[in-house]
């Protein structure tokens, strides 16, 4: 029996398994509406289509499944732009369907047109304008497993609204037919035994090796094997952004975040370091600081599914194109094999002590406030920290909350962090926590938000109130763009452009409240616990805690832009003791 | 432009509507210029060969190479050593035989300049010819440089297309083998 593009469109979602989609219709993409009433399919109708990938991304994120975004054509499309972006920077399994005008009008610049599939080319890992009903399935399954597979990514297929409408035979292709009608996509994922076994020895025999943890061990699914080798061989981890929660916070071998704001043990380590053991991490600007003086004595191995990432930043002494988790698990094999074989580790005593005594000296602080002063952000977030129920997935927007949330949260199970670090989107966290607490239902969500991220996606706390995806929303709310306020006061004589938003507006809490959120704010520090505790009580709707804190409170740790990693800026408090890092 | 900088990338893709988009996309994000471009289905169906040239320093060019071959539709990539490849392009020229402002006839000089670079005449007017030359890039250079004296009305030249040498052992069995 024959059925339309849009019906074969709809089962093919749910032949790749989809539970759930974000979107929001309209008029090219109206075809693909009707069969998902009948579908198992629950789709969460958005109030912005950015929202509905963000959404999908955060559902990605929690789940390690894509996560499908629909919308449709023109205006929709390039609403979706900023998501894919943001996917295809942190690795992000994603597919998006967009409608397009029917084929006979394409190119016309017919009403709500554009060139969807010429706008998302570098937006996307891959994208596909389908012009017939029949390759509506083989679309599809090749716009899943290209996202799912390799170093995953977001996909796109513009779906042309005739071609949603028109009559085709059902066929669902095999992974055969799939693999073979994709002939320049193979992802390698084993690594090379050699560079295995030599990666191996260049690990027993360094004095002062560190494992730079990056997003490909989430991606990977490889939390468990870097464990193991961090305890097989005793090497302290270090976590990037994207990788916090990938080795837990309370390990002893863990040193948290280096970079830009990373502590300043975990930016030392790795700048002192003889062997970076590399691990799905991509040396980004915010990582290394000034190349040249990154890490100057290390040798490298560097474990990456992607091969355009061997040797892009930095040489690789041992490059390894392959799984994270499944070169880790051999590494490991290497390892023992050695070990078994009589060769010995060399002694890390000596380093291990180094670190033990910067971890000592420098861990993270800041000023907390006097009597009657304003609330110190770092102190809303020890609480949060300190109240939030087991299990609890922490979403932030782009800016200071995002780095104090990595900061001061304990990370002690992977896929419990959610933020945008590749794009630095504004406005990721509340769709973002939406879609995370849709992929993790029993999970509590606390998005973090500064308010100037905040004013940019909130309008979605409607679609959570709808749609009863009771999230939790912690404004660290100082008026200000916080991170721009910074860097113009450090870097800009304090002159701050454009930089103030407004005290009075909006009123986050009555702007709460008319979204259907239960609004509350907080301005001294005694309230802070209770109204924590009040949010984590709600379970029946989602909640807006509007945290009055300091402006001037500044992000420290700090490798300003063009400085070397030895020149890290120390909260006030340390400085008189940098000279002991080293 | 020295030829030294050229650098001749072969890159077998799958033949479909906006690969060659995507290819030239990766070049131009780095506002690096591609001199020349030829694009044809090669001797597999449903594939196409696209040959390159770029002027870019080799560090960057490895990181485009590893990124192209990112692409889906992109099945392989070569880079051509010139000294290790066969080179050809086409050029077709229309000249202006009426001579510079009108005065003289120019016809005799340009056809015997198509003789000796062993060209062709495709087309003769009253007041201009248009001739064609098949060749190694750097003969098509010296040929346009010496026409261009008499004055070109209009030019194009497809690009360089390219294929690795045979070494000499395998071309010399093939020989052998012929002979046999």
């Amino acid at each position: 029996m024959k059925i339309t593009g849009a019906q074969a469109l709809i089962r093919a979602l749910e032949m790749e398994g989809v539970e759930v989609m974000f979107g929001l219709p309209g008029g090219c993409i109206l075809p693909a509406y009707d069969p998902l009433l009948d579908s198992s399919i629950r789709h969460i109708l958005v109030r912005h289509e950015q929202g509905a990938g963000h959404m999908a991304e955060g559902y990605a994120h929690v789940t390690g499944r894509p996560g499908v975004a629909m919308v449709t054509s023109g205006p929709a499309a390039t609403n979706m732009v900023t998501p894919l972006m943001d996917a295809y920077m942190d690795s992000i399994p994603m597919v998006v369907i967009t409608g397009q005008v029917p084929t006979w009008a394409i190119g016309t610049d017919a009403f709500q047109e554009c060139d969807t599939v010429g706008i998302t080319r570098s937006t996307t890992k891959h994208n596909e304008l389908i012009m017939r009903a029949e390759d509506v399935p083989m679309a599809v399954r090749q716009a899943f497993h290209v996202a799912t597979t390799g170093r995953p990514g977001p996909t796109l297929i513009d779906v042309p609204k005739d071609v949603l409408q028109n009559k085709m035979d059902w066929h669902w292709p095999s992974d055969a037919e799939v693999i073979d009608s994709l002939p320049g996509y193979r992802p390698n994922v084993k690594g090379h035994p050699r560079m295995i076994k030599e990666a191996a020895k260049l690990i027993l025999a360094s004095e002062r090796p560190i494992i730079y943890a990056g997003g490909g061990i989430l991606k990977a699914r490889a939390a468990e094997a870097l464990r193991e080798l961090a305890e097989l061989t005793g090497i302290h981890v270090v976590t990037t952004l994207m990788a916090r929660g990938a080795f837990p916070d309370d390990h002893p071998l863990c040193l948290g975040m280096p970079g830009m704001h990373g502590n300043a043990t975990a930016i030392t380590a790795m700048q002192k370091s003889d062997l970076l053991i590399t691990l799905g991490a991509r040396f980004d600007d915010r990582i290394t600081g000034t190349v040249p003086t990154f890490a100057p004595e290390a040798k490298v191995i560097h474990v990456d599914i992607d091969p355009a990432e061997q040797g892009k930043v930095r040489k690789p002494d041992v490059p390894i194109v392959g799984d994270a988790k499944y070169v880790t698990q051999e590494i490991i094999k290497a390892i023992k094999d050695l070990l078994q074989g009589g060769a010995t580790q060399a002694d890390i005593g000596a380093w291990k002590s180094r670190i033990s005594g910067w971890r000592e000296q420098f861990p993270l602080s800041y000023e907390p406030s006097e009597p009657g002063e304003a609330l110190k952000p770092q102190f809303c977030l020890e609480k949060l920290r300190d109240s939030a129920p087991e299990g609890t997935i922490l979403v932030s927007g782009v800016g200071q909350h995002q780095m104090w949330s990595s900061q001061y949260w304990k990370f002690n199970e992977p896929y419990t962090w959610v933020n945008s670090g590749g794009l630095g989107t504004m406005g990721f966290s509340v769709p973002a926590a939406i879609g995370a607490k849709v992929g993790r239902p029993d999970r509590t969500v606390w998005a973090v938000d500064g308010d100037g991220c905040f004013q940019m996606t909130a309008q979605e706390l409607v679609t959570a109130s709808v749609e009863r995806i009771p999230v939790k929303v912690a404004i660290l709310n100082n008026s200000y763009l916080g991170m721009v306020r910074q860097w113009q006061e450090m870097f800009y004589e304090e002159r701050y452009s454009e930089v103030y938003l407004s005290p009075e507006l909006p009123n986050f809490v009555q702007w709460a409240e008319a979204m259907g959120c239960v609004g509350i704010r907080v301005d001294s520090p005694e309230e802070v616990q209770p109204a924590i505790d009040k949010a984590n009580s709600i379970d029946d709707r989602p909640v807006v805690v509007d945290f009055r804190v300091d402006a001037r409170e500044k992000v420290f740790p700090m490798v300003p832009a063009g400085f070397s990693n030895d020149d890290v800026l120390l909260p006030a408090s340390q400085n008189d003791r940098r000279s002991a890092l080293k | 432009m020295s030829a030294t900088q050229h650098h001749i990338l072969s890159v077998l893709v799958q033949n479909r509507p906006g690969v060659l988009a995507r290819v030239a996309g990766l070049f131009a994000r780095r506002d690096f210029n591609i001199y020349s471009l030829a694009v044809a289905p090669a001797e597999e169906e449903g594939f196409s060969r696209i040959t390159v040239v770029v002027d870019v320093a080799s560090t960057p060019l490895e990181q485009i190479t590893k990124q192209l071959f990112k692409l889906i539709e992109v099945v392989k990539i070569t880079e051509l050593d010139p000294r290790q490849s066969v080179e050809r392009e086409l050029l077709m020229a229309t000249v202006r035989t009426s001579g510079v402002g009108g005065g003289g006839d120019n016809r005799g000089a340009v056809v015997e300049l198509v003789d000796i670079f062993e060209g062709k005449i495709v087309a003769v007017g009253a007041e201009a010819v248009t001739v064609s030359l098949e060749g190694h890039p750097d003969k098509l250079d010296d040929f346009e440089d010496l026409l261009s004296g008499y004055g070109i009305a209009e030019l194009q030249r497809t690009g360089r297309i390219a294929l690795p040498k045979l070494d000499r052992e395998a071309r010399l069995r093939a020989v052998k083998g012929k002979a046999g």
